[in-house]
């Protein structure tokens, strides 16, 4: 994966990641879809290696949406990791979780935003919370590590306790910008 | 080519009415997603909309998956995508997803028209050359049929029930009209109602 590196770092090895883990897997999330990205990968490596969840990788995002669509109607709990360029990808079938009422949770690896120096990420990271909240998806914003166990923890509850739509982001002031 | 389909839709002798109904067989065998438009009415007229299957109206590009992740969640049934060959070009990639998996409790049957029935029945990429059964193949599938003539229909109707990876058929019809049959449209009620039936709680 990537290196990471920028003015705003995080901790030189941020437990949250295993933390976050091992709170999905508490709630009982059996279903990891991904489009790899380096921002997510301690869940996808953890997902990978744990033979009682399903690990999944993506050809494109979408993908991930239908697929916990899916999930729900057999009783299971899912989650989509994704970088934000890839929730561009996923507009027409959250359609379906709106008017289906799906709870469907999806954690997000920011691009395009604080510090970002690829111009090709900036229009999708800077449209992402309004693309998102028209399409009735609530977004979570996360920028320090102490507060990525709390918030998911809150995400949980909101998607499969109240049946929402909801969206972590993870922020660039969280897991650092990519150098360029 | 290395198999007996078409690519050449007006090649075509099969009618979806009699054709779908008999590929899928016993219904109540399979937990149900299927596509819009033309195998969702194929459907919801042999099931009589029934509570087993969930029907798109929308989210074109979706059915493949969701049956996927319906099959991860539920592995003692067999689920079971009926889907036409705009819809499952529409993320095609989803054979790749599914093949690396392999689910043996997941069947596709791609009701192919050749032709956008929605919208005009303009000729759709199978008509034009566009061969699923291959690409299927080329995913990584390994249990693939293609269905153009009555006789191979009995043959297919246990090969998608039997296989031990997941299965997908490749079903050649004519470009003329599915069952007319009006179905549940609200998804937040389909999702309840299939929900209830599989779960005991909507």
């Amino acid at each position: 994966m990537s290196s990471t590196s920028s003015s705003t770092s995080s901790s030189p090895d941020p437990r949250w990641p295993d933390e976050l883990y091992a709170l999905l897997r508490e709630h009982g999330v059996t279903q990891f879809a991904y489009v790899p990205d380096a921002g997510h990968t301690t869940l996808i490596d953890r997902s990978l290696a744990d033979p009682d969840v399903n690990s999944i990788a993506l050809t494109t995002e979408e993908e991930g949406v239908a697929m916990l669509a899916g999930a729900d109607l057999g009783g299971a709990r899912g989650v989509l990791l994704m970088q934000s360029s890839g929730a561009g990808n996923c507009i027409n079938i959250l359609s379906m979780i709106k008017a289906g009422r799906f709870p469907f949770l999806t954690l997000i690896s920011m691009r395009g935003d604080f510090g970002e120096g690829n111009p090709w990420q900036m229009p999708m990271g800077q449209a992402l919370r309004p693309v998102l909240a028209a399409m009735g998806v609530i977004c979570i914003d996360v920028d320090s590590p102490e507060a990525v166990v709390p918030s998911v923890e809150g995400a949980l509850t909101m998607t499969f306790k109240a049946g929402n739509a909801v969206a972590v982001l993870l922020t660039q002031k969280l897991i650092g910008a990519k150098a360029f | 080519m290395n198999h007996p389909g078409s690519n050449h839709t007006d090649d075509h002798t099969l009618d979806r009415v009699q054709a779908v109904p008999a590929l899928i067989g016993r219904h109540e065998d399979f937990l149900i997603v299927t596509g819009l438009a033309g195998t969702a009415k194929d459907v919801a007229a042999l099931t009589d909309d029934g509570d087993h299957i969930y029907t798109l109206a929308g989210a074109m590009g979706a059915a493949a998956m969701m049956g996927f992740g319906l099959a991860l969640a539920q592995t003692e049934r067999r689920v079971l995508v009926v889907t036409g060959d705009g819809e499952l070009l529409m993320n095609i990639g989803a054979l790749a997803t599914i093949a690396v998996v392999n689910p043996a409790n997941l069947s596709i049957i791609c009701v192919d028209n050749g032709h956008y029935g929605e919208t005009g029945y303009q000729k759709s990429h199978t008509s034009l050359g566009v061969d699923l059964e291959k690409m299927a193949i080329g995913a990584g599938i390994n249990a693939t049929r293609t269905i153009t003539r009555e006789d191979q229909i009995a043959d297919a109707s246990t090969f998608i029930r039997e296989t031990n990876g997941t299965a997908f058929a490749c079903l050649q019809v004519k470009a003329t009209n599915p069952p007319s049959y009006r179905r549940l449209l609200d998804p937040a009620a389909c999702r309840g109602r299939f929900r209830s039936a599989l779960l005991g709680r909507p």
